[in-house]
């Protein structure tokens, strides 16, 4: 299949309501040509809604959608260049799945011979060349889900846009579709909007992902850039898992590190990458994998933070333990990772003491609560997966 | 072997009204059929086929009408609020509280030369004052379709119900318009409320015969009315039995074949 490097989609200040509900509230960005972007978020978020927009089944109340420059706002579905994979697939029921493939050229009142080798070419992408003349009901979920696929891609459209399209399948059969979709991303070189709520899903295949919570684009960046920067404490809890504190700036240690002062917490060195004068409130957060676990005292080095502490419970995971360490007033969470044969050493258990340390870059500053966050702040543990920790003082 | 004897127990009652109601009856009627002489071929005359073809027609056209007027519907009320859609299946059933009789009756008086709509559309010259709205080809069509309509519409609207209408977004999304989307995806979709429909609509409209009688005239006749002429005024059995056998074959046909169709779907 050629390369078309094209797609690229912009949102100018589009927003949707249904009824009191903004659904989409004046969201603005771009997706470059030939991304793999992902929108996430909880559910409820508005990611849908935005996926809806683009696909053409709502028009938006305000703002205009672009495709490679050109606006599609007021299209109706048939007539964008864009084409959707839907959540439950959505395959026409009473047609094999030869006949569902072929459904967008015949439409498109393509020659027969044509419709044969298209369709032919695209059974071989999907590895379904023997089910062609099966019903979908006759198919996997697997199986299904490819045809539905393929009936999009055939159409050639400039953008492919995914509706949560490994929600039904189970976790074995998802990772190989993640795959999958990567690898027909990288062979028909065409934008995908990917649509998820799943974090991990996003964050294996996605060029770039957009994190929507509450109809507005909290932040967009590469996997990396939300998972080490995030912007609010929403992104930062979405997005993996991490250790909260909250405090302020007491004195600038250098000009890049200063010492925060923490509630129910020994004062912490952190780097001051938001430039926060002194007395200036901070909300801290440190990924768990960034911290170190032993049971013997580390040599203190410049530039780190060290504390110690009690393990209160061990989670052993196979390739890593998540401890959680009562350390003054917090409870942290903290993973190690086994790079050696475990059973030769004697592991950490509950109610040892520990040590643990940390790197003062690795800590990261954030907005004390998003915008949305202090309007409603209960709805963080709604959203949040069941192992984040959240701060000491919630205990 | 003992829950197949229990089986046979319990459908025993069922299948014996069965037998002695209705199969025996229909057996009689089509062994009366050869019983005079002549009679079979005398139902093949110019003068029943006539008839016979135009009740064929008249069945046909009010099919055909109940289906493109359901179908609509069907699609419309399934995706409507659950009020509205509760709201329009009362008015649907509503006629059935009231007598058959009574409301072909009613239609009687409605189209009267001396009732209100005649005078009325005459009055505002939309129609000649010679035109009779009542005792022609076209009253017997409009009150069968308006007898017949509901039961075009329940099954219809019972599979618009189950249909899962992201395929019709579906379709658009693959380039097709919701016109097509319609023709292409819905009308498969919901198949069989259509054979069932069109089955509902077509048996009782072979078999009129209150309604041509009230409100058809002489050129409106349907073989109903010839079977009753047979039975009440000539008294000629065999004829009548002849005229229904032939009757419940045309209906029996249509079915055979549609069931043989949906076994062919299913597997």
């Amino acid at each position: 299949m050629a390369k078309v490097v094209s797609g690229s989609v912009v949102f100018d200040s589009v927003s949707k309501s249904y009824g009191d509900i903004k659904a989409v509230d004046n969201v603005s960005f771009e997706i470059e040509s030939g991304q793999f972007f992902s929108i996430l978020g909880p559910s409820g978020c508005g990611k849908t809604t935005l996926l809806r927009l683009v696909a053409g089944f709502e028009k938006p109340d305000s703002g205009r959608i672009l495709i490679d420059g050109q606006e599609i706002t007021g299209l109706p579905p048939n007539q964008r260049p864009v084409n959707t994979v839907f959540q439950q697939y959505a395959l026409f029921p009473h047609l094999t799945v030869w006949e569902n493939i072929a459904f967008g050229l015949r439409i498109a009142g393509r020659r027969e011979e044509e419709i044969e080798e298209e369709v032919t070419k695209m059974l071989k992408l999907i590895q379904l060349e023997h089910s062609a003349q099966k019903k979908p009901d006759q198919i996997s979920g697997g199986q299904k889900q490819r045809v539905a696929i393929a009936r999009a891609l055939i159409n050639k459209p400039r953008v492919l846009l995914l509706d949560e399209p490994l929600a039904a399948l189970d976790l074995k059969l998802r990772q190989k579709m993640l795959l999958d979709l990567d690898l027909i991303h990288d062979e028909v070189g065409i934008t995908f909007i990917f649509i998820t709520h799943d974090q991990t899903e996003a964050m294996a295949v996605s060029d770039r992902i957009a994190v929507l919570h509450h109809g507005s684009v909290e932040q967009i960046g590469t996997p990396i850039q939300l998972y080490e920067s995030p912007k609010s404490s929403f992104v930062a809890a979405f997005i993996g898992d991490t250790n909260f504190f909250d405090g302020r700036v007491v004195s600038k240690i250098s000009k890049e590190y200063s010492l925060l002062e923490m509630e129910d917490f020994p004062n912490i060195i952190c780097f001051n990458d938001k430039q926060l004068s002194v007395g200036e409130l901070v909300h801290l957060s440190i990924r768990p994998e960034k911290i170190r676990i032993s049971r013997e005292q580390p040599e203190p080095k410049p530039n780190h933070n060290l504390f110690s502490g009690i393990i209160e419970d061990v989670v052993y995971k196979g390739d890593h333990t998540k401890f959680w360490v009562r350390a003054e007033g917090q409870r942290i969470g903290v993973f190690q990772q086994h790079s050696r044969f475990l059973l030769d050493e004697k592991p950490l258990s509950w109610n040892d003491r520990v040590w643990i340390t940390w790197h003062a870059d690795d800590g990261f500053m954030l907005e004390k609560y998003s915008q949305i966050d202090t309007r409603e702040p209960e709805t963080i543990d709604e959203t949040e997966p069941d192992d984040i920790i959240i701060e000491g003082s919630k205990e | 072997m003992r829950k197949r004897a229990r089986e046979i127990a319990m459908t025993l009652p069922s299948y014996g009204w069965l037998v002695l109601f209705f199969l025996i009856p229909t057996i009689l009627v089509f062994a009366y059929a050869f019983k005079g002489t002549n009679t079979i071929s005398s139902i093949f005359g110019p003068e029943y086929a006539v008839i016979l073809w135009r009740t064929i027609w008249l069945s046909s056209v009010t099919t055909i009408v109940c289906l493109s007027l359901a179908l609509p519907l069907g699609y419309f009320l399934a995706r409507a609020q659950a009020r509205i859609q509760k709201l329009f299946l009362l008015l649907v059933i509503m006629p059935f509280w009231s007598s058959f009789l009574v409301r072909i009756f009613a239609w009687k008086t409605l189209l009267h030369p001396e009732g209100m709509l005649r005078k009325t559309l005459t009055f505002l010259h939309i129609i000649d004052a010679d035109t009779f709205l009542l005792y022609n080809l076209g009253t017997v069509l409009v009150v069968m379709i308006y007898s017949y309509l509901p039961f075009a519409i329940l099954p219809i609207y019972a599979q618009s119900v189950k249909f899962n209408y992201s395929l019709i977004e579906a379709a658009q999304d693959l380039g097709a318009t919701e016109t097509s989307a319609f023709f292409k995806v819905f009308l498969p979709g919901i198949g069989k409320g259509i054979l069932t429909a069109a089955v509902l609509v077509f048996i009782p409209s072979i078999g009129a015969y209150v309604i041509p009688d009230v409100v058809g005239g002489t050129s409106s006749e349907m073989i109903g009315n010839k079977i009753a002429q047979r039975i009440f005024i000539d008294r000629n059995l065999p004829q009548a039995s002849a005229l229904s056998s032939l009757l419940c074959l045309v209906v029996l046909v249509p079915i055979a074949i549609s069931a043989y169709l949906h076994r062919r779907q299913v597997r």
